[in-house]
């Protein structure tokens, strides 16, 4: 199965390849925990950790890993962002498969690296975002999680168009015992967050904010789920800022949670 | 830029800035929140309708490509053909040219108005000053247009809808100060307000001699200039007065009438969502006894062939100027259009008045910085311009040309440099998380310092934890030895 690759010409690694060569023994298989959520989020990272190995999958984290450059890239600091694209590949390069908990970084990866760097493009193509290496790789949904809460889900900008994971992360979701799985009203406008867009643009990035927080509330969830945790840190900062007791939590920490050991 | 390309606005302050006051007028945004969301639900129904939408947009692409890879031959044949048919065309090459040809034909005519189709093209070049400098009064019919020209000051906000920053109130009031043939007790209702523009109007177009317009498609292969508009006036102004002199960009040409074909279904239902616009006008030359006795086609360069030699920036130069990328952008629809300091607003005009100004001024070189990158745009294009691939390459040249954002700089080196070493990143994350008590209560920071202020004005911000990922994975053996994994 190929999948289309949206924005730039390429085309992804088969996915049935990759699938093969995880069902048999020898596969490598690597978390890239992404500089965000390694330096603020960990337990997106963890969640990972266990959520695979619950699924008969053993993770490894080459500690050679960085950042995979975007920052700098969306930013217009090319040049410092070459580098982080070769550390990315030379860390990675041992693996067959590399997960990360980041819609975001994925694209970055599988869209720029190999336009960046060229000698990148094997590694990249190897990179898969979360719900896309359950459901396409491993091919399943209901991954045994459980998670009874209120839970609306906000559709990040680069989940939906730029990796175009449709609606993988709700088939994942739909699966986990006791949620109350609730529709987000103008899911797929963008929540303001942008990057250091927030930065330079705070007064429109902030006003995206509010008007994304407001959705939220309006659901009633008391969880926000997202693929991304720069989205959920924007989000959330806004809703805590007002009070709001919603509470931003990545898909792989509802996907990790059993009745066993919740979120 | 040389003084002659587009003008900046007088005093345009850069982009954020402009966009702060904007967000913070709330009839604006409730203005333009309203109507961006009207016309999107409206073009997604009108695209969905197609089922051969993506190959549609697929082929609009490859002409117009094929037209940019092979521009001089087409525009030397339009030229040919326009000449044949009865026409003179007239080469500008900045926007200071096109508005000298212009002011000169009428002129030539001896009269002192003319009415107005509207234009991005002369919008462009600021013609309705020149004229007015000229002594020469230009009369706008578009009926946005119009009311943008009788609002004191004001400036189109929109491509499609150059007044959708204002409501029907305001068009009331605007009607009622600057439209002396404005009937007593004027109301805010649209039937009347239409019918109040339409008498006042008409009078323009019956004792018009000189007509300008803008062309959205020029078919090379006849010479033959395409007009789509809605409301009637410019077929009016095509066809009423005596001379008729048309603006177009050098980008509008096409090759052949089954190439507009494409863009005849593509255009209507990205810019009105309408599965036909009610008025499509098209000219070849000049028909003794029939329509204008003199025409005069001017074509503009004005930053377009420098904009061409950007490998990646040229697919600015496909825009058939829709706006169904201003209806979808989340940025747009709270900074409105005025903040992007051009007649071209929204992601369009963030990647096309850079590009066609050059990056020299304050809100020129913020407007590559003028989105989230959310892709929407993209998505919605009918000629498939990766405008969020635009604006990253754009920002990229922004910061090669020279010392903006000292302080950005700096951080951006300092990042760069902590997160190519392992090492370095792990010192970093200890520091953070040895500051997570002093720096934050319950988890979250309330107050950032410095240009983190700009976050935190607005949005708490996560502590740091206890430890990173990597140093748990240290301690842990990726949490073998952690018993409650």
């Amino acid at each position: 199965m190929a999948i289309p690759w949206p924005w730039g010409g390429l085309r992804w690694r088969s996915a049935e390849n990759v699938r093969r060569a995880v069902a048999g023994l020898r596969v490598r298989v690597a978390i890239f925990v992404t500089c965000v959520n390694d330096t603020l989020y960990p337990g997106t990272g963890k969640a990972v950790v266990r959520l695979l190995r619950r699924l008969g999958h053993d993770v490894g984290f080459p500690a050679a890993q960085t950042c995979c450059g975007q920052m700098h890239f969306n930013t217009g600091y090319r040049a410092q962002a070459v580098p982080l694209v070769k550390g990315f590949a030379d860390a990675f390069a041992p693996y067959d498969a590399v997960v990360t908990p980041s819609a975001s970084c994925a694209a970055m990866v599988r869209e720029w690296h190999p336009r960046l760097v060229p000698a990148a493009s094997g590694t990249a193509s190897r990179v898969y975002e979360l719900s896309e290496f359950l459901v396409d790789v491993l091919g399943v949904t209901d991954v045994g999680a459980s998670y009874p809460h209120r839970v609306t889900y906000h559709p990040t900008c680069h989940s939906l168009r730029l990796l175009r994971v449709g609606d993988r992360p709700l088939r994942l979701l739909r699966e986990v015992r006791g949620i109350d799985l609730v529709e987000l009203p103008g899911a797929d406008e963008c929540c303001g967050f942008g990057g250091t867009f927030a930065l330079k643009n705070p007064a429109v990035s902030s006003a995206m904010g509010a008007d994304k927080a407001a959705q939220v509330r309006a659901t009633g969830a008391g969880t926000l789920c997202a693929a991304d945790n720069s989205c959920l840190m924007h989000i959330g900062g806004t809703l805590s800022r007002a009070g709001a007791s919603v509470r931003p939590v990545h898909l792989a920490e509802i996907l990790a949670a059993t009745e066993g050991a919740p979120a | 830029m040389s003084d002659g390309a587009m003008p900046t606005y007088v005093g345009m302050p850069s982009f954020p800035d402009a966009a702060r006051e904007a967000v913070g007028d709330r009839r604006l945004r409730a203005n333009l929140g309203r109507a961006t969301a009207t016309i999107r639900a409206k073009r997604a129904g009108a695209v969905a309708e197609l089922d051969d939408w993506a190959a549609l947009r697929e082929s609009g692409k490859q002409i117009k490509d094929h037209v940019l890879a092979n521009l001089g031959h087409y525009l030397r044949l339009l030229e040919r053909r326009v000449t044949e048919a009865g026409g003179t065309v007239h080469w500008a090459r900045d926007a200071a040219e096109a508005n000298a040809v212009v002011t000169r034909l009428v002129r030539a005519t001896g009269e002192r108005e003319v009415v107005k189709v509207k234009s991005m093209a002369t919008q462009e070049t600021g013609l309705n000053e020149a004229l007015a400098d000229a002594g020469i009064a230009a009369y706008e019919t578009d009926l946005a247009e119009l009311i943008v020209q009788l609002g004191d000051g004001d400036r189109p906000s929109h491509i499609l809808v150059p007044a959708i920053h204002r409501n029907r109130s305001e068009i009331r009031d605007v009607f009622r100060r600057a439209m002396p043939d404005a009937p007593e007790g004027l109301t805010d209702a649209p039937a009347e307000l239409a019918e109040a523009s339409r008498r006042h109007l008409r009078a323009k177009f019956l004792s018009a001699k000189v007509a300008v317009s803008g062309v959205n498609f020029a078919v090379a292969d006849t010479g033959t200039l395409v007009v789509l508009e809605s409301e009637g006036n410019g077929r009016m102004c095509l066809t009423l007065p005596e001379t008729l002199i048309s603006v177009m960009g050098v980008e509008k040409v096409i090759p052949t009438w089954r190439d507009l074909e494409v863009f005849l279904q593509l255009l209507p239902r990205s810019s009105t969502a309408e599965r036909m616009n009610p008025y499509t006008s098209s000219w070849t030359g000049v028909t003794p006894g029939d329509g204008p006795r003199d025409f005069h086609l001017v074509l503009l360069d004005n930053g377009r062939t420098d904009t061409l030699a950007d490998e990646v920036g040229r697919q600015a130069l496909r825009c058939i100027r829709c706006s169904a990328c201003l209806n979808v952008c989340p940025v747009y629809a709270r900074a409105g259009g005025h903040a992007y300091g051009s007649p071209y607003p929204g992601p369009i005009g963030a990647i096309l008045s850079p590009q066609i100004r050059g990056i020299g001024s304050d809100v020129d070189a913020s407007l590559p910085y003028a989105s989230s990158l959310c892709g929407a745009c993209f998505d919605v294009c009918p000629v498939a311009i990766d405008i969020p691939e635009v604006l990253v390459h754009l920002r990229a040249r922004a910061v090669e040309s020279g010392p903006r954002h000292p302080l950005e700089r700096a951080a951006m080196g300092a990042a760069g440099w902590a997160l190519r070493s392992p090492a370095r990143l792990a010192l970093a994350q200890r520091v953070a998380s040895a500051s997570r008590n002093v720096v934050g209560r319950g988890g979250r920071i309330r107050r950032l310092p410095g240009p983190l202020k700009a976050w935190s004005a607005t949005r708490d911000a996560p502590a740091p934890p206890p430890e990173s990922f990597r140093a748990w994975w240290a301690r842990t053996d990726g949490g073998r030895t952690e018993e409650d994994s």
